[in-house]
C-alpha cells in the first residue's frame, strides 16, 4: 500500500521535480554576466592578445609563446621584468611587515576595552585609504620636497638636518620611500579587519586565560592571535594581490619610468610603458599582454600557495 | 489593478515617452552640430589658453561655421592615452604629432592621412617636414607647425649684482657657476633628475649638439660611422657630471615644476632651458632674464644649437570632418597663423618659410642664434628610437643617473651604445 502510495505520489510530482530550476539561474545570472564581461572575457582575451604579435602596420599574427621567450631570454626585456618583479616582491614585504604590523598593533590599540574616542582614531587612521592616490603622491611630495618641504625643515628645527636627503630621487631609498607612503596610505585596512575580528572574540575567552595567569603578552599570543589568523591570512592575501597590481602610486609620484635607473620600477609601471608606449616608445599591446598575463601567474600562484600552504591548516573558531 | 493606477501607469510613460523623444532630439541636434566641429588632440596644456582666446578665435574669423576644440593631455601621458583613443575610435579630428617615429608609427597603421595634397604644405623646407615624413620622404603626413630651441635662461639681477657676464665657452661658463657658488646665495644651475626628462632633454641635448658638431654627428650616429663610446659623447656626458655640484639641495628628487619655481622665485642663476619655458617664465617672474646660448667646448670655432622640430598636426584618418580638417591644417600653414602662434607662445618658432618677427626679447634671441650657429635636431629622434631598449628612453636614464653621481660618463656612453647595438644593424659591428 504504501508502495503504490509513494509511486502515485512520485509520479504526479516528477515534472516538477525534474524541471530545470530556474530560480538558480535567474539569481546566478547578474553575477555571472557581469563577471563574465567585465572580468573573465577581458582576463581570456588578453590571454589570447599574449600569444600574437604585431608588426608596424597593426596587423596580428599568432607567435605562440614568442612573447613570453623574448620577455625571459631578451636581455633587453628580461632585465627590466626580473628588476621589476624583484622591485614588487620587496614593496609586497614593506607592505606585509610595516602595514600589516602596524596594523596589527593599531587594532590591538584600538580593542582596548578601556579606550576613549576610539571611533574618532579609527576614522582618522582609516582616512587616507578614502584619499585619491594622487592627492596622496601630491602631498607626500611635497612634504618630502628637498626644495620647499616641510620634512626637511622639521627635521633642521630639531637639528636632525643632515639626517634628510632626497629620499625620492636615490637610487638606494626611492623604492623603500613610496613603499611606505603606499603603507601610510592603506595602513587603514587591516587595521579595519583585525580590529573587526579581535572585538569578535568572547570575553569569556580572556577572561578565563586571566583567571589561570596569563599576562597581557600571553593573552595576546596564545589566545587572540591564534584566533585571528585567519583573519591574518585575509590580510596578506588581499596585500599580496593588491601589491601585485599596484600601479598608480608610482606613477603619480615617479612616473611611467619609475626612475631613478628603474630603482621603483614595479610589474604595474612595466607593464603600462610596455602596452602604452612612453615619449618615443611606441606601446606594444600584444607585448604588453604578455606582461600581463606574466603577471597573472605570478598573482595565481602566489595565492595557490596561500590557498593550499595556508588557507587550509588554518583552524576557524566560531563562538 | 483599478482604472486610476492604469491612468497614473499610463500618464507616467507618456511623460517618460516626452522625456526619450526630446533627449533624442536634442542628441540629432548636437550631432547635427558636431558634423562641423573639430577636436584637437594635444599635449600642450600649458597653452590651452591660447589655443582658446587667441588661435582659435583667429581661425573663427575666416571659417565662422567650423567649430573648434582644444583638448590636451598632459606630456607624459599623451602618447598613452593617445594611442588608446585611436585604437578605440574615440580619438579627435585633428592630432597634435611627436616628431618621428612615435607618429610615423600612427601613419604606418593608417592612423594619420597623408597631407601631401593639403594647400599650405609647400610653405615648408624639407627639414621641416623631414620630421613628419616616411622614411623615404615622399609622405608628410603632418603639418609642421613649430620647433624649440635649447639654450641657457639666466636671472639678469643676479648676473648685474655678481657682476657675470654671460659665458661664450665652456670654461667661461664654469668660471661664473664657480663665482655663483662663491657667492652662495643663489643656486648656481637650476635643474633637478627626478622627471630624468630634463637630464636628457635640457642637459644632454642641449650642450651635447656642439660636441658632436650637430647633423654631422647626428647623421653619422644614424649611419653607424659614430658610436656613442666616442670622444664627442663621452665629453658630453663628463661635461653634463661636471653640473652636479652646482645643482640645488637635493636635486635628486627635484621635478620639472620645482625647477621653474626655483628659478622663476629668484633663487637660481642659470636655468637650461628649452624655449618653450619663456611664456611661462615670462608670466611667472618678476625679474629681467635673458638667454645664452649653449658654450662652445674650448678650441671649437663653429657652435651650435639644438633646434628641435617638435610640433605638427595632422589628420586622423577616421575622422568624419576630413574637409574641414583639412581647412584648418591650411589656415596652420598660412604666414597668419606662424605670426600668432609665436608671439602668443614665445618659444616655440614657426617652421614655415614665412618671415616672421619674434616680438619677445628672448624668444627673439633664442630664434637669432639660427643666424649664428648650425642647427640641428635631438640625436635619438629618428630611427634610433625603433627598437628595444629604446635609445630616448635609456638617455633620460643614464643622462639622470651620470648627473646622480650614481654612473661615470663612460658607462653612461656605454650603457647607450650596448642598447643601441643590441637592435641596430649599423651599430652591431
Amino acid at each position: 500500500m504504501s508502495d503504490i502510495a509513494a509511486t502515485n505520489v512520485q509520479a504526479g510530482s516528477v515534472p516538477e521535480r525534474s524541471r530545470f530550476p530556474l530560480h538558480i539561474a535567474v539569481f546566478l545570472a547578474p553575477a555571472l554576466i557581469i563577471y563574465t564581461i567585465f572580468s573573465i572575457y577581458p582576463l581570456v582575451d588578453t590571454i589570447r592578445l599574449s600569444l600574437y604579435a604585431g608588426d608596424e602596420t597593426g596587423a596580428r599574427h599568432f607567435v605562440g609563446l614568442g612573447n613570453f621567450v623574448t620577455l625571459l631570454t631578451d636581455p633587453a626585456w628580461s632585465g627590466q621584468f626580473w628588476n621589476a618583479l624583484g622591485n614588487n616582491l620587496i614593496f609586497f614585504a614593506i607592505h606585509m611587515v610595516v602595514q600589516n604590523g602596524i596594523g596589527l598593533g593599531l587594532a590591538m590599540l584600538l580593542s582596548l576595552p578601556r579606550l576613549t574616542g576610539g571611533s574618532i582614531y579609527r576614522t582618522l587612521l582609516f582616512l587616507p585609504t578614502m584619499l585619491s592616490v594622487v592627492i596622496i603622491g601630491f602631498i607626500w611630495q611635497l612634504i618630502l620636497n628637498p626644495l620647499w618641504g616641510i620634512a626637511p625643515t622639521l627635521l633642521k628645527a630639531v637639528g636632525l638636518g643632515s639626517l634628510f636627503g632626497p629620499w625620492l630621487g636615490q637610487e638606494s631609498t626611492a623604492l623603500v620611500t613610496v613603499s611606505l607612503i603606499s603603507v601610510w596610505q592603506f595602513v587603514g585596512i587591516p587595521m579595519m579587519l583585525i580590529y573587526a575580528a579581535l572585538i569578535n572574540i568572547p570575553d569569556d575567552l580572556m577572561d578565563a586565560a586571566t583567571v589561570d595567569g596569563a599576562g597581557p603578552f600571553s593573552v595576546f599570543w596564545f589566545v587572540r592571535l591564534p584566533l585571528i589568523l585567519p583573519t591574518l591570512g585575509v590580510v596578506s592575501i588581499l596585500t599580496f594581490v593588491a601589491n601585485f597590481n599596484a600601479f598608480d602610486l608610482i606613477y603619480a609620484v615617479k612616473g611611467a619610468l619609475a626612475g631613478p635607473n628603474f630603482s621603483t620600477d614595479i610589474l604595474g609601471t612595466f607593464f603600462y610603458r610596455t602596452f602604452f608606449g612612453y615619449q618615443l616608445q611606441v606601446g606594444s599591446p600584444t607585448m604588453g599582454a604578455a606582461v600581463a598575463t606574466a603577471m597573472l601567474i605570478v598573482i595565481l600562484l602566489g595565492v595557490l600557495i596561500y590557498l593550499f600552504g595556508v588557507q587550509r591548516r588554518l583552524q576557524r573558531h566560531t563562538f | 489593478m483599478g482604472p486610476l493606477r492604469t491612468k497614473a501607469v499610463l500618464r507616467r510613460a507618456g511623460h517618460l515617452l516626452a522625456t526619450a523623444s526630446l533627449a533624442a532630439a536634442a542628441m540629432a541636434f548636437a550631432n547635427a552640430a558636431s558634423a562641423q566641429t573639430l577636436t584637437i588632440e594635444s599635449w600642450r596644456n600649458d597653452d590651452a589658453d591660447v589655443w582658446n582666446t587667441k588661435i582659435i578665435p583667429a581661425f573663427n574669423k575666416q571659417h565662422p561655421n567650423i567649430k573648434v576644440q582644444f583638448k590636451a593631455d598632459p606630456p607624459t601621458e599623451y602618447n598613452a592615452a593617445l594611442n588608446a583613443r585611436l585604437a578605440g575610435g574615440t580619438a579627435g579630428d585633428l592630432i597634435t604629432c611627436r616628431p618621428f617615429d612615435a607618429s610615423l608609427d600612427l601613419f604606418k597603421k593608417g592612423q594619420l592621412v597623408s597631407v601631401n595634397d593639403v594647400k599650405g604644405i609647400e610653405n615648408f623646407s624639407e627639414v621641416a617636414k623631414s620630421a613628419w615624413s616616411t622614411d623615404d620622404g615622399k609622405t608628410t603626413f603632418c603639418m609642421p607647425m613649430a620647433s624649440v630651441i635649447h639654450g641657457f635662461i639666466y636671472n639678469k639681477e643676479i648676473f648685474d649684482e655678481l657682476k657675470l657676464t654671460p659665458p661664450k665657452t665652456v670654461k667661461e661658463f664654469h668660471a661664473v657657476l664657480d663665482k655663483i657658488k662663491a657667492d652662495g646665495k643663489y643656486t648656481p644651475i637650476a635643474m633637478g633628475t627626478a622627471d630624468q626628462w630634463e637630464a636628457a632633454t635640457m642637459g644632454f641635448q642641449n650642450i651635447g649638439v656642439n660636441y658632436w658638431k650637430g647633423e654631422e654627428g647626428r647623421k653619422a650616429l644614424i649611419e653607424g660611422k659614430q658610436k656613442f663610446t666616442d670622444p664627442a659623447y663621452v665629453q658630453a656626458f663628463a661635461e653634463l657630471a661636471s653640473w652636479a655640484p652646482y645643482m640645488g639641495d637635493g636635486y635628486k628628487a627635484q621635478k620639472y615644476p620645482d625647477t621653474q619655481n626655483l628659478f622663476t622665485l629668484g633663487r637660481a642663476a642659470i636655468y637650461p632651458a628649452g624655449s618653450w619655458d619663456v611664456p611661462i617664465f615670462r608670466k611667472q617672474a618678476d625679474f629681467e632674464f635673458d638667454a645664452f646660448a649653449p658654450p662652445v667646448p674650448d678650441g671649437a670655432g663653429k657652435c651650435y644649437i639644438s633646434d628641435h622640430t617638435d610640433i605638427a598636426l595632422g589628420i586622423n584618418a577616421k575622422s568624419k570632418n576630413q574637409e574641414a580638417a583639412k581647412t584648418f591644417l591650411t589656415w596652420i600653414a598660412s604666414s597668419e597663423f606662424a605670426d600668432i602662434y609665436a608671439n602668443e607662445l614665445p618659444g616655440f618658432f614657426p617652421l614655415s618659410t614665412a618671415k616672421i618677427t619674434v616680438k619677445d626679447p628672448v624668444a627673439a634671441k633664442f630664434a637669432s642664434w639660427r643666424g649664428t650657429c648650425e642647427s640641428s635636431i635631438r640625436n635619438s629622434y629618428q630611427i634610433l628610437s625603433r627598437g628595444t631598449p629604446n635609445l630616448e628612453n635609456e638617455l633620460w636614464n643614464v643622462s639622470a643617473q651620470v648627473l646622480n653621481g650614481t654612473m661615470k660618463p663612460e658607462e653612461a656612453a656605454k650603457k647607450a651604445e650596448d642598447g643601441l647595438a643590441s637592435w641596430y644593424e649599423p651599430h652591431k659591428k
